[in-house]
């Protein structure tokens, strides 16, 4: 070849074709999405313009500040590497027949994420509503024990255990509220006279994936029951 | 040697018997010989610093409790410090040696302030150790392929800007009218590698666009590190050293040229196939998958090039360490292209998307196509570089068996697996937690294979070293060192 121009030209609008294709064009799509309600209903002034109607709530929420501190910890181990946040509609694989969730994840659903952690490896299972999912099996205590060490909650898990979130520490008086329940006579519990005490990232970990939540319906993706 | 001459030659980059061809290629690799062996040290070190990595996260995927009270050594961590030290470490590194001594050689032209070259690819060392250590600390991003965090990539991307630019100089400098095929690929790659670091660094980690758009970006930029980063150069040194090695020109030149073209047009929109059954409009992963299923073309285009330029020589193929690890390369290429492209249709990808099927594939795309080509370029240049012969044909051996079983093993198990967790996945019957205990076999094969490639790196590592630091009986070893010495020959 020697038509250098043209292989410098194609060079670069091979790249600058996807760039503007892919990146360009879903940032024009999707850049200047925003919060909404539930449902649309028809414009007073024009019926065939649907608005979302006054006073009702916006979704997805807004993430709270301890809940932002647990994501920031969910990123510094690195769940997102055998954890996915999204759920996949219902005849394209199996994830609301498993009960990940009640319907299928849309663009909307992430925009108030300033890191999005969608994920690619299922080695665990599906976390997009997981605060919707275990908070019925006893929540926070539940997760506590599971991050101490998945043997716990899950037997055969391949969850390495976190158990450096956690502080053992001797009983100095009262039991501390905090403390982890373990079931009766669990191999994992610590010795009488200690307990095992969540550090301020395990709390806030929790709380985070309490949070997440795919339990309100959007326009474009209704919860149908 | 005349002008004509000289022009012809430039034509026709496989061996020449001319004294002043080989001269002067001599005096190009005396130009770039410190930075490359820089790169290449750096690079084989970065091999078995991620070797060990790799180890520690296999082993961890079925022994959880395994070093478990070490958060540095957590499992997300580890894998993600194996990913980016073999990915910036070995994979750059060694593209910095090979690719920019190929293209300085192809282009004719010495590289000139070769301190400065060196001392960009000493910084991007530096970088990318801050940013390995980053990652264990905890600063880890969580973006996929982008995981160093913040405060060390503006230094891999100024060291990066100031070791590439050397490759466009190189061209811009070149003698001869005629541009080999080799030069496109990794002048393009030298060109298309920033473009998409620099893009997904500013919209995921600067200043991160809104929502999903950010996974658009992460799976852009990741899948070309493969498509247009590591295979281009991968492919470039192949059609380099074939002819060169073997002594006659690539089959076809006409293929070349569409291999090439189909490449750069179909490969960078194909990584939103990782996105399938995302929460991302249809249409960009329609697009993504039919890129995908297009880049059949270039695939077949450059199998069937690489194929007739070797065929009626595998003697020769098997006799040469460096054919045979390049061969071993381009047949992967084939083989990891195929599957890749099967992947991308969604009724497999229902099944294959989110198990370790996909952690197969991209060992097979990054091992056994690219770190095989790669490993071949090494065998190739290090000779003419430090004007010795490798010491050891039986670590040659050893290192190839090693890796090629090794990384054979990991994608039949991995691929195996994964397809198993993938259909049970899918079925809602099966308790999720069965899914996940019944990948443990394959994961424990994993580690078999993985113990396999550590001991073909170590093998590697112990014959460069002895080379670099060679007794008086290495540097008075007269002629290549080959693999089988039934039949005397010149071909290395």
């Amino acid at each position: 070849m020697k038509n250098l121009p043209l292989l410098f030209c194609g060079i670069f609008f091979a790249l600058a074709f996807s760039f503007t294709g892919l990146i360009l064009s879903s940032h024009i799509q999707l850049g200047s999405l925003t919060r909404t309600t539930e449902t649309l209903v028809p414009s007073d002034n024009d019926p065939t313009v649907m608005v979302m109607p006054e006073g009702e709530t916006l979704y997805p929420a807004m993430p709270g500040g301890i809940e932002q501190q647990g994501k920031d910890v969910y990123i510094s181990m690195g769940c997102i590497y055998c954890h996915t946040q999204q759920i996949r509609r219902a005849d394209f694989g199996a994830d609301i027949d498993r009960g990940w969730g009640p319907r299928q994840t849309v663009a909307r659903d992430y925009i108030t994420q300033d890191r999005v952690l969608l994920g690619t490896m299922r080695a665990g299972p599906d976390l997009a509503n997981v605060g919707g999912r275990i908070f019925q099996q006893g929540g926070r205590d539940w997760h506590h024990l599971h991050l101490y060490n998945p043997q716990i909650t899950s037997e055969g898990s391949t969850m390495p255990p976190f158990a450096f979130l956690y502080e053992l520490r001797e009983v100095d008086g009262a039991p501390s509220s905090d403390a982890l329940k373990f079931p009766p006579d669990s191999e994992f519990a610590p010795d009488a006279g200690y307990e095992v005490i969540p550090t301020r990232r395990a709390k806030a970990l929790v709380e985070y994936l309490l949070s997440l939540k795919i339990n309100y319906s959007l326009p474009e993706a209704p919860i149908i029951e | 040697m005349s002008v004509s001459q000289s022009n012809s030659s430039s034509e026709s980059p496989y061996s020449s018997n001319s004294e002043a061809v080989r001269a002067e290629l001599s005096e190009i690799d005396a130009s770039i010989r410190s930075a490359s062996l820089f790169f290449v040290i750096s690079a084989i070190s970065w091999l078995m610093i991620g070797t060990v990595f790799a180890l520690l996260a296999a082993f961890k995927a079925h022994e959880p409790d395994f070093a478990s009270a070490f958060e540095f050594l957590t499992f997300g961590r580890v894998r993600s410090a194996h990913l980016n030290a073999m990915a910036l470490g070995w994979g750059n590194n060694v593209i910095f040696a090979v690719g920019l001594w190929i293209m300085a050689r192809l282009c004719r032209a010495p590289i000139h302030h070769k301190g400065m070259l060196l001392i960009a690819g000493i910084f991007w060392n530096i970088g990318l150790t801050v940013g390995i250590f980053g990652i264990l600390k905890g600063d880890i991003t969580s973006v996929e392929w982008l995981e160093i965090p913040h405060y060390a990539t503006p230094l891999l991307a100024i060291s990066y800007a100031l070791i590439g630019v050397w490759g466009i100089l190189a061209f811009r400098f070149r003698k001869g009218d005629h541009v080999y095929v080799s030069q496109w690929y990794i002048l393009a790659a030298l060109f298309w590698f920033p473009w998409l670091y620099v893009i997904a660094q500013i919209m995921i980690i600067w200043f991160p666009a809104r929502g999903v758009v950010q996974s658009v970006t992460n799976w852009w930029f990741a899948h070309n590190v493969l498509g247009l980063w590591l295979t281009p150069m991968a492919l470039g040194t192949a059609y380099y050293l074939i002819p060169k090695v073997l002594g006659r020109p690539i089959y076809s030149y006409y293929l070349s040229v569409l291999g090439f073209w189909a490449l750069a047009i179909f490969y960078n929109w194909a990584g939103v196939h990782h996105l399938i059954g995302g929460p991302i409009p249809v249409w960009l992963i329609s697009a993504g998958i039919v890129a995908s299923v297009m880049m059949v073309i270039p695939v077949i285009v450059v199998g069937i090039n690489h194929h007739m330029s070797v065929v009626g020589l595998h003697k020769e193929v098997w006799r040469s360490p460096t054919l045979r690890f390049i061969v071993f390369g381009a047949i992967s290429y084939t083989l990891v292209s195929l599957t890749g492209s099967a992947m991308a249709l969604r009724s497999v990808n229902e099944v294959t998307h989110f198990t370790h099927f996909t952690v197969g594939h991209s060992h097979h795309g990054v091992y056994a196509f690219f770190t095989m080509i790669m490993f071949g370029g090494v065998y190739y240049m290090l000779p003419r570089m430090l004007k010795r012969e490798w010491p050891s044909a039986m670590l040659i051996k050893i290192h190839f068996w090693a890796c090629a079983l090794g990384i054979t093993v990991m994608v039949i198990a991995l691929q195996t697996g994964g397809w198993i967790q993938g259909l049970e996945m899918n079925n809602a019957e099966i308790a999720f937690l069965d899914t996940v205990k019944n990948t443990i076999p394959w994961l424990k094969a994993r580690s078999i294979s993985g113990v396999m490639l550590t001991i073909g790196h170590i093998a590697f590592a112990t014959n460069v070293a002895w080379m670099l630091f060679a007794a008086g009986a290495v540097r008075a070893k007269q002629g290549p060192t080959l693999l089988d010495d039934t039949q005397k020959g010149g071909i290395v």
